[in-house]
């Protein structure tokens, strides 16, 4: 898969807040008038709608040219590798029958078909950008629009397999790393000033999964009663008050107790660039408290867009698509370990030297 | 994995109440269980007649799960189960069941928000699509070639007529 040799923008590593926020997101759930919803459809019906997308998605989005992949003809192992991605949801990826993600260059626009609806539209991008992944995002639906009609309810809006999304359809996420507040138990902050108004705090992959690497995503819960613009700045107000947090929580470390956190950040260096044999959790907790440390100027070592390129690239799809073939578990152990060693080491800066 | 029956969060908390011979499933997830049970906390100063309205009411909302979708073929009974509707339809056929629903969801029964730029396709027209389509399919399962394409023709002219009728708002 040509997407293996390059990185998605959104890793990069800038934008603004990037010391903890990693990216932000919007995306829309649609579906096209007249079709019955996906679970409901029949294959060629599912059929129809992705080649009536895909017609719609030929030309560039924003002058970046779009790819569109059948996830019925790609392995697993790709499939899991464009989850890894953030590019595809975990149920597109898992599930059955006609359906299919188009793909703009620099990752930064996917639209999924025959997910849990007909159309997921999304933008991704680095650092805390809700506003401008918004304007994206609706640029797209407009477009997208523009040669398919919606499924539109006067009272209830767009409208959806599941009464959860109906409404604007929108659901914008916020990426966080939150080491310090994970740490100092502060974390429990998070979910209950989330909780308040709403809004949901889940691990990396979305719904269910876990906090991989003291990541965590931070979205709206409710889609109807409220304007686009009203729900974006529910969600921006409350992780810019968890940033502050993290950041104050970060700092109140370092204050406290500066020869713990040197000694943490500094083993789990140590152990990134020597050990023999490694699994993606520990990389994940490992790499997570080197990212802090980065961020925080107690390694002289390199910037951490490198950090964000390897949280992703040491998960067990990447891996294995940079090693070229499908490996057991205990052998990509060994050579995420050996990877990690080689990668770090070319970054390492000239004077290097561990607090 | 069923579905919780006020929301649709996944239902952690399962009773069956049996009255009069007639047994009643409740799927509840974890907050809607805590307000049941507190509602339910005193059975022994709850008069008999109270219980019976209850459960009456438990069991009417049953008998609303054997709705069904024209269109898509969906009850609402299945929506309980697996959270997913069938069809933009649902939404009409089961509105006065989804309101509560999406009151207790988000607070609001009515969008605010973004609205299609273009001439937004009316219910009947879309439910006559979807109608058309599901013929389309039962004659091509049975062969009937001749009148699959007859009915691909009537979808096409729909499609076309509707696009037609798209005046651009702005």
């Amino acid at each position: 898969m040509q997407l293996a040799a390059t990185s998605g923008e959104w890793l990069c590593g800038d934008g603004p807040c990037s010391d903890i926020v990693i990216s932000s997101r919007a995306r829309l759930a649609r579906n096209v008038a007249g079709f019955p919803f996906v679970g409901k459809a029949s294959d060629e019906q599912r059929a129809q709608i992705i080649s009536q997308v895909n017609e719609v998605l030929n030309a560039p989005i924003d002058n970046r040219r779009t790819s569109s992949l059948d996830l019925t003809e790609l392995s697993e192992l790709d499939r899991q590798f464009l989850m890894e991605r953030q590019l595809i949801s975990r149920e597109l990826a898992r599930g059955d029958g006609p359906r299919g993600v188009v793909i703009s260059e620099g990752e930064r626009h996917s639209v999924m078909i025959n997910e849990e609806d007909h159309l997921r539209i999304q933008v991704l991008q680095s650092g805390f950008s809700l506003d401008d992944c918004w304007q994206e995002c609706d640029a797209l639906d407009n477009r997208i629009e523009s040669g398919i009609p919606f499924s539109f309810h006067p009272q209830l809006g767009y409208l959806t397999a599941c009464p959860t999304n109906v409404g604007t359809g929108l659901r914008v996420s916020v990426m966080l790393h939150l080491p310090a507040l994970r740490m100092t138990r502060e974390i429990q902050k998070v979910h209950q000033s989330a909780q308040k108004i709403k809004l949901a705090v889940r691990g990396l992959y979305g719904e269910g999964s876990q906090a991989l690497g003291d990541f965590y995503q931070v979205s709206n819960q409710l889609t109807l009663g409220k304007t686009e613009r009203q729900l974006i700045t529910e969600v921006r107000e409350v992780v810019q008050r968890i940033v502050e947090w993290e950041r104050k929580g970060r700092r109140h470390f370092f204050e406290s107790n500066e020869s713990r956190l040197l000694d943490l950040v500094s083993r789990a260096w140590g152990t990134l660039t020597s050990a023999r044999s490694i699994t993606s959790e520990e990389t994940m907790h490992l790499l997570s408290s080197v990212r802090m440390g980065l961020q925080m100027d107690l390694l002289d070592g390199r910037d951490a867009s490198l950090v964000n390129e390897l949280f992703i690239r040491t998960q067990p799809a990447h891996l294995q698509h940079t090693y070229g073939e499908a490996l057991p578990p205990e052998r990509r152990n060994i050579v995420r370990a050996s990877w990690l060693q080689k990668r770090l080491e070319e970054n390492r800066g000239d004077n290097y030297e561990p607090r | 994995m069923k579905k919780c029956r006020r929301c649709t969060k996944t239902a952690t908390f399962h009773v069956t109440e049996i009255h009069a011979e007639k047994a009643v499933a409740i799927h509840l997830c974890d907050s809607c269980a805590r307000e049941y049970l507190e509602n339910n906390d005193s059975p022994a100063t709850e008069t008999l007649t109270d219980l019976t309205s209850k459960l009456d009411q438990l069991i009417s909302q049953s008998a609303e799960s054997e709705a069904t979708c024209p269109d898509c073929g969906t009850t609402f009974g299945e929506f309980r189960e697996n959270g997913r509707l069938g069809c933009a339809h649902d939404y009409t056929e089961f509105l006065a069941e989804l309101l509560p629903l999406l009151e207790n969801i988000h607070e609001d029964t009515s969008h605010i928000g973004k609205r299609p730029m273009r001439t937004i396709i009316g219910p009947e027209e879309q439910a006559m699509l979807v109608q058309l389509r599901r013929q389309q399919q039962r004659a091509i399962l049975e062969e009937d070639y001749e009148t699959a394409a007859t009915l691909r023709d009537q979808i096409a002219d729909l499609e076309r007529q509707l696009q037609g009728d798209d005046t651009p708002l702005h």
